[in-house]
């Protein structure tokens, strides 16, 4: 499968975040045509385009927008999701910082499509200090030329959009603690339901959609529901773009039709593995999904055949690891991330997820116990499932992969105290490590 | 909680000083009003407002909770508990040049704990510790959502990506 230029058709334009630039491209030609069309129709389109949510957990966009309630009095809210925090994940940054007037544009339709309240915001995670910057002056430029502000285009629609900035809260990604955030508050999750469709920000109905998902409403409105859907497989359509990093030659920001296939990604477009070493592990859907191991990567990278296969699509941040790694210090570090990003509501979750990584640590300095292993899985099978949101489910997913798959290499690395000859650890033990 | 002392050492484990209390400058207080016009409550900008004052005061201390709180008529208990929550918002001050390793996955197997301890061994300092001339502070943080140029450095609030214990190295020379 060849490499396509559809999302990032701009990106590469000198000075591509600026608005004239975009324009030249044909841009806003989609608003214009939105605007002309009515809000169902373009729900409508949406859901015709079968495009499932690039967040990560793949629900159906058009679906989503379909459950805000009909007859509710109050505002409604459409949320950018620009957290982007799951680790392996650097998608959505370059839309932002590249072609930040797909996304506004894409934002104005979403927004018009499920009527909106004239305000609307972009959460953006505090560190990309950057890509905030390049929004509030693409926004500018917008509001300048009309396509914001107040009866846009002479179509009645009022809408402006916020950049608020997050700061430094993995949670926050999740959409309830995103909700949370945005209304001031510590971002831990709220019980669902009522789902964010029927109250959600400021109490009203809420849609909170990933940047790469709003960037493809523009392209929907211009080629039309069908053009989607020759991209990809059925139930799995559109453009995505693929992350990859870690110990491959090439690492970045890959867009192909939905469902490339891994291995074929991994050798041929990333251009193989560092040092040319043998391959060990791959996360293919960001730090929360179950490793595979090198006999299971010849498959599509799509949300079913990803789920099929035991592991998850996620954000499409493929994580690459060759045989030098060891696998207790990366799940350690795996563990690490989530009992520092745990919020702290929900005793599994906060409790389980510092106990993994207390585990893992002793493991990897030499005091692990024979039973450490079984522990560990059974540990994930006590947290799993028994959190509000989705970060206790995240948490297990690398440590049950990891122990179930390697399960010979723990065993060694309980019994001798050391890495299995050929890995080796990425720290130093005799160094402080930051606390949580 | 049950030490809240006065004064205590630990900046974030002490009550406001009421005796000190904090302002922001003209226009400061401008770009704080604006804020306030982009959200329906005044509690939602707080997150915002937060930044804000870092930006004007450096880092986020008791006084400056006391006073955001009245400013946005909320619990000064309640901003400690968002100040709390949040990675970014300093509790205690920080050097001129915060620099944050990010050593997750992706950059770990890049040799991002090479770079960390470099910084570390380099400058004599432990996580967190800030330069006794208060030029650098040095911190691991997590996924900076830039892996595919890992492994990445962040000063203040500018990204170094395909960093290298050599370029940091040089790099920390630079930073008067």
């Amino acid at each position: 499968m060849e490499p396509i230029k559809v999302l990032t058709k701009n990106v590469d334009k000198p000075n591509s975040a600026a608005i004239d630039t975009y324009i030249a491209g044909g841009g806003y030609e989609s608003l214009k045509k939105a605007l002309k069309s009515t809000p169902d129709e373009i729900v409508q389109l949406v859901k015709d385009s079968e495009m499932r949510g690039r967040g990560g957990a793949g629900f159906p966009t058009g679906m989503k927008w379909g459950f805000l309630p009909k007859d509710s009095p109050m505002p409604r809210y459409l949320l950018c999701n620009a957290d982007e925090s799951e680790p392996g994940t650097f998608k959505d940054r370059v839309i932002i910082e590249k072609d930040p007037h797909l996304l506004i544009e894409g934002m104005i339709i979403s927004a018009y499509a499920i009527k909106s309240c004239p305000m609307s915001y972009i959460y953006i995670r505090g560190e990309f200090y950057k890509g905030a910057m390049i929004l509030v002056k693409a926004l500018e430029e917008a509001r300048a030329k009309g396509f914001l502000g107040k009866n846009i285009l002479g179509s009645g629609f009022d809408l402006d959009i916020t950049v608020h900035r997050g700061a430094g809260a993995y949670i926050c990604g999740e959409e309830m603690g995103l909700i949370e955030s945005i209304e001031g508050h510590r971002g831990q999750p709220r019980v669902k339901p009522p789902f964010p469709a029927v109250v959600g920000v400021f109490g009203s109905p809420t849609i909170v959609n990933n940047v790469e998902t709003l960037s493809c409403v523009p392209l929907i409105v211009e080629h039309g529901a069908e053009w989607f859907k020759s991209f990809g497989q059925p139930k799995n359509t559109g453009p995505k773009l693929y992350c990859v990093s870690g110990h491959v030659k090439k690492p970045g920001v890959y867009e192909f039709p939905m469902g490339v296939n891994l291995k074929e990604l991994i050798y041929e477009h990333c251009g193989g593995i560092t040092d040319d070493l043998p391959l060990k592990a791959v996360i293919p859907g960001g730090g929360s999904a179950p490793m595979l191991t090198p006999d299971e990567i010849d498959l599509p990278m799509n949300f079913d055949a990803l789920m099929k296969a035991g592991t998850m699509f996620g954000s499409a941040g493929i994580i690459v690891m060759n045989s030098s790694t060891c696998i207790v210090d990366a799940t350690w570090r795996m563990s690490k991330f989530f009992a520092h990003e745990s919020c702290g509501q929900c005793t599994p979750c906060r409790e389980g997820t510092n106990w993994m990584e207390t585990i893992l640590d002793r493991i990897e300095r030499g005091g692990g116990r024979p039973q450490d292993a079984d522990l560990l899985f059974d540990m994930t099978d006590n947290i799993g499932g028994k959190s509000l949101c989705a970060l206790g489910d995240a948490a297990c997913g690398p440590v049950a992969s990891a122990v179930k798959k390697f399960r010979d290499e723990f065993m060694y690395h309980i019994e001798h105290k050391s890495c299995l000859p050929g890995t080796k650890r990425y720290r130093r033990l005799d160094m402080p490590v930051g606390a949580h | 909680m049950a030490h809240l002392q006065p004064d205590s050492p630990y900046a974030t484990e002490r009550y406001a000083d009421t005796t000190r209390s904090v302002e922001f400058k003209p226009d400061a207080k401008a770009k704080f009003d604006a804020l306030l016009e982009r959200y329906p409550t005044k509690e939602a900008a707080l997150l915002p407002a937060l930044h804000l004052a870092q930006e004007e005061f450096g880092w986020i201390s008791p006084e400056v909770m006391v006073y955001l709180g009245t400013l946005l008529e909320i619990e000064p208990a309640k901003v400690f508990g968002v100040v709390s929550f949040y990675n970014m918002y300093n509790q205690k001050p920080v050097g001129k040049h915060h620099v944050q390793v990010c050593t997750n996955l992706s950059c770990m197997i890049r040799n991002a704990y090479d770079i960390y301890d470099r910084c570390l061994e380099k400058l004599g300092l432990q996580p967190g510790e800030t330069t006794k001339d208060g030029r650098i502070t040095v911190t691991e943080v997590e996924c900076l959502g830039s892996c595919g140029t890992a492994p990445v450095v962040q000063i203040n609030n500018d990204y170094h990506e395909n960093a290298s214990v050599e370029s940091i190295d040089k790099l920390l020379d630079t930073l008067k």
